[in-house]
């Protein structure tokens, strides 16, 4: 016999009281609660303990926990030039004190609008300014990723143009393809790379020409690309794009918008994107939170995949209000027939993008993008003075991600990176994995949080570790 | 009486001057621009941005003060009864927030060398051994982002199976029941499957003499919610599994259900050869409004080798990330999942151990046939697939005869409830009983609380016979009355964001 929490009752569990659970069972008719279980075949009841810890309090938990964790290094303690899809930017504590907010943080899907008003504010707020940041019309009220965004945006576009070949360039995050075709090909889609210059990273238009066709239904790009530099070639491809009746999808780290053309002004139909840098901390990768976004067009916006809060009124007409709209794209009207399987999402990582990008404002962004472009691009000036290291491998203007190459100093990535680590840095990814062709290859990456103390600090410790061979 | 804030909170965009600021940021050191230079060398003329967005200009007080009044005109489980069937909306513990915001994972990156990150490591393993334990699976990944994901990507770990065995071309269905969830559909469809759906029978159990006809050698697998969406176990459940398995079809657990059965009966015990977990429903973390949650997915001994990269693994020293698995599907997202979220669930799990985890099991069934045997003595409600069995986590009423003979329906019911500061059921769902009211109370929310919430429906009931009036105006007392929810979508009043309200000012 498994012994039950017998007269102790739980902080969690408010009729686990004995004398409530007693009042309870009369109250139905039962003398045991393993009547209430008499229809479950015998044979899949438990008959032993599971094999789990043994229940601890409160301070147990914590003591346990912060010890885990506290094996941990962060960026608070230990110079961090990691990004590649998820990046050290600071939370703001207005951002955190928000997010704690309990009738936020504990309320569900906004189903009954009435009493959900905050958070469908906070959600259309979040929508409208990320339209504003991208230059689109409509954005949905979050995605799980980028990566996951942007294989919705690749179903959404074979949808929308009946065909079934997207073009991608040869240069984005290994994560981000991987999961593309995981999405695509279910639906019969066929992911076509598209070859990049050489000298700058920028998309090779002869190639793209050359393998777009009647069949593409969409040409994504990247901005900033996943190596780190501007593609500055997008008017020429978002019309061969749409030449060739394909849609043009962008994806884009909204931390450069403030200084970079936003894909809205270069015609871009759907724009996709990662917006854990709004706010979000790292937590080592998760949760995310993918932006989606479109042009107002009704074609469009119908094939939609995620949640959307739009502005209404009250039925009387004399008050705005809040509420989910477009449900009948959604999975719990349309089924199998839905745009997309979504339901929970990131919702309150949108809160929290919606206070951050609200703190900010426009003169706050055109900053952030100033700061972290400057910082980057001196870096990458103090790297590249650095005997065997060149940086940036790609002739191309960078906004906080760039590629350093070690193949003139005889050493890998990875042994520079553990000699770096041991003098307390952290050095960027390693991609020459993923791009062979570049050689002995890491990606920085500098955002406003690495002071010029830090980058010089990393450029003394790499002359230091390459020095000794 | 209960009386929701109304701040009447203008949008944010009309609050504010411009030339305020919110916050100040780090720049660039004045040796960093005399190196580097301007901003404007650096970006070609036809990169840069031209126009400043169009985002307010607010003080930190104000946008602080705007966040807040829009947080008090919003109702969560803290607030007060909040019986969402489906959603197991139990209290979140106050600990496990504190745990998750510790700068020791909020800022860890998830490329840092396997040496750096050995903490966060042993947790997410220490994590998988616990849900695989819990839900009787080989073994689980913790990267689907929520439920839905999760059942993408069993659907898709289903395909790879197939594909294996040669036979992907001929399974091309998914059968689910008439009282799945809409995600499930949506899943098997995304995953490149036909849908087959299979009836409930009389007692609102899977129809086996349907399913019988239509599994056949096209059958890729089952999709099956356990306690089902009414509320009541699947007894057939040997049955079904044989049916399917011998028809060389997989079977899927649909974990929503999950709470009920912890620490009582594992999924893998019946059969279930892929299980998703919804760790903000069942392990108790925060549902944030629509997200982030987390959907782990565990797997039977067969199907462990398609599971996406990496996999935590460890050699009895240390942890690292494993991504060398030729037969992996891939990636679903980037990175290994909401670990910030998995954390919560970990500590979770650690308050109760075993018996607790059992505990929270029982008294949520109990909560629930408690509830039910209170509500079937109101009039206007009936419960359909009444068999004299109790039900699990939670049960589905219908307000029907209610709606016939008052016209009040259950969405004037939901509505009504707001009034009475106490969250809606689900409503509408299942599709197969109509005027669906679909009650799941949890085990966290106390015998007084339940009580109130059996008076409020009582209450209004009576109403609805006496004087349907209030009732069919309901809400009166949120921060807001009904909403024109067909204006909201009808394409020419349809406003998606600010600007678009701008250009067509409704
Ligand atoms: C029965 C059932 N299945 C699946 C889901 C989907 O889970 P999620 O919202 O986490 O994607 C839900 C949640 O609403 C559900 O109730």
């Amino acid at each position: 016999m498994v012994k039950t929490l017998g007269e102790r009752s739980h902080p969690y569990i408010p009729n686990s009281q004995p004398e409530i659970k007693q009042e309870m069972m009369r109250e139905i008719g039962i003398k045991t609660i393993n009547e209430l279980y008499a229809d479950i075949p015998e044979k899949y009841l438990l008959n032993k303990p599971l094999n789990l810890p043994k229940a601890l309090s409160e301070f147990e938990i914590k003591r346990h926990i912060e010890t885990l964790l506290s094996k941990n290094e962060t960026c608070s303690h230990m110079p961090i030039f990691l990004g590649a899809g998820c990046w050290p930017h600071y939370v703001p504590a207005v951002v955190k004190e928000i997010m704690q907010r309990s009738e936020l943080l504990t309320s569900y899907t906004p189903y009954q609008p009435e009493i959900s008003q905050g958070m469908l504010q906070a959600l259309f707020e979040y929508q409208s300014m990320i339209c504003e940041l991208t230059a689109m019309d409509v954005a949905n009220c979050s995605m799980y990723d980028w990566a996951s965004a942007l294989g919705e945006a690749a179903r959404m576009a074979a949808r929308v143009t009946r065909k079934n070949e997207v073009l991608v360039p040869q240069i984005i995050h290994p994560e981000r393809t991987k999961t593309l075709q995981v999405y695509a090909e279910p639906a019969g889609i066929k992911v076509v790379h598209v070859a990049y210059q050489k000298e700058t990273g920028l998309i090779n238009i002869e190639d793209l020409k050359k393998k777009i066709s009647q069949k593409t239904a969409a040409v994504y790009i990247e901005n900033p690309s996943y190596l780190g530099f501007v593609e500055t070639q997008v008017e020429e491809i978002g019309e061969i794009a749409h030449d060739n009746k394909a849609l043009f999808i962008v994806g884009v780290d909204p931390t450069s918008l403030g200084v970079l053309k936003p894909p809205g002004d270069y015609g871009a139909d759907i724009v996709v994107g990662e917006a854990q840098p709004l706010g979000n901390a790292m937590n080592f990768g998760g949760p995310l939170l993918g932006i989606f976004a479109c042009r107002d067009e009704i074609g469009l916006i119908r094939q939609m995949p995620g949640r959307i809060i739009g502005l209404t009124t009250t039925v009387e007409g004399n008050r705005h209000g809040f509420c989910m709209v477009l449900q009948t794209r959604e999975q719990h009207i349309r089924r199998e027939k839905a745009t997309s399987n979504i339901c929970s999402n990131e919702a309150l990582c949108a809160v929290a993008s919606a206070v951050y990008m609200a703190l900010l404002g426009p003169e706050g962004f055109r900053e952030l993008g100033e700061t972290i472009m400057l910082k980057a691009n001196y870096a990458m000036k103090l790297l590249s003075k650095i005997e065997g290291v060149k940086t940036p491998v790609f002739n191309s203007p960078h906004f906080k991600e760039f590629t350093v190459n070690f193949d003139g100093t005889g050493l890998s990535v990875k042994e520079v990176h553990k000699r770096l680590l041991q003098r307390h840095i952290h050095g960027g990814k390693e991609v020459s994995k993923d791009f062979p062709e570049l050689g002995e290859t890491a990606l920085y990456c500098v955002t406003e949080i690495h002071s010029k103390e830090e980058i010089e600090r990393l450029a003394s410790a790499l002359k230091e570790v390459l020095a000794k061979r | 009486m209960f009386k929701q804030a109304n701040w009447n909170e203008p949008i944010i965009f009309n609050l504010g001057r411009s030339g305020r600021k919110g916050h100040l940021l780090p720049k660039a050191e004045e040796e960093i621009r005399r190196a580097v230079g301007e901003l404007d060398a650096l970006i070609p003329k036809h990169m840069r941005r031209e126009h400043k967005p169009n985002l307010p200009e607010l003080s930190e007080v104000e946008v602080y003060r705007h966040f807040l009044r829009l947080s008090e005109m919003n109702y969560g489980v803290d607030s007060g009864f909040y019986p969402l069937g489906s959603c197991t909306m139990k209290y979140n513990p106050k600990i496990n927030e504190q745990l998750a915001n510790l700068p020791t994972i909020n800022m860890v990156h998830p490329y840092q060398d396997a040496s750096t990150v050995q903490g966060i490591l042993e947790i997410l393993y220490r994590l998988e051994r616990m849900l695989a334990e819990i839900t009787g699976t080989h073994e689980v990944c913790l990267q689907p982002s929520a439920g839905a994901h999760g059942e993408f990507l069993g659907t898709l770990l289903m395909r790879a199976y197939h594909k294996k065995n040669g036979e992907i071309q001929q399974r091309r269905e998914i059968i689910v029941p008439d009282s799945a969830h809409g995600t499930n559909p949506a899943s098997a469809a995304m995953a490149g499957f036909n849908v087959v759906v299979v009836p409930s029978d009389s007692e609102g159990c899977v129809d086996l003499e349907a399913l019988k006809t239509v599994v056949s050698e096209r059958t890729a697998g089952l999709m099956l919610t356990n306690p089902n969406t009414l509320g009541i176990f699947e007894k057939n459940i040997e049955e079904i599994a044989k049916i399917i398995h011998e028809a060389g079809g997989l079977l899927y657990y649909d974990g929503a259900n999950l709470n009920p059965l912890l620490g009582k009966v594992r999924p893998g015990d019946m059969g279930f050869d892929i299980v998703h977990m919804n760790i903000h429903k069942t392990f108790s973390t925060p549902h944030g409004g629509g997200g982030p949650g987390a959907g782990p997915v565990g797997v039977s001994k067969d199907l462990a080798r398609f599971l996406p990269v990496p996999r935590i693994v460890f050699d009895g020293n240390s942890y690292r990330l494993d991504y060398d698995r030729p037969e992996s599907i891939g990636k679903i997202r980037c990175f290994y999942g909401n670990v910030a979220v998995l954390l919560k669930a970990y500590a979770y799990i650690l308050s109760l151990g075993f018996e607790g985890l059992k505990e929270v099991a029982e008294v949520s069934v109990l909560n629930a046939n408690y509830l039910m045997k209170k509500l079937m003595e109101i009039k206007g409600l009936t419960l359909p697939f009444n068999s004299g069995k109790p039900r699990k986590h939670e049960c589905v009423f219908s307000a029907k005869p209610l709606k016939n003979e008052t016209g009040v329906s259950a969405l004037n019911i939901a509505k009504r409830l707001l009034d009475y500061g106490l969250h809606a059921p689900t409503i509408y769902f299942p599709l197969i009983v109509e005027e669906a009211l679909m009650i799941e109370p949890t085990e966290t929310f106390e015998k007084e609380e339940i009580d109130r919430f059996v008076e409020a429906m009582r209450k209004i009931c009576e109403e609805a016979y006496a004087n349907p009036e209030k009732t069919l105006k309901a809400p009166h007392n949120t921060a807001i009355l009904k909403l024109d929810e067909v204006k909201a979508s009808h394409p020419r009043t349809m406003s998606l964001s600010w600007r678009m309200y701008l250009k067509k000012k409704v």
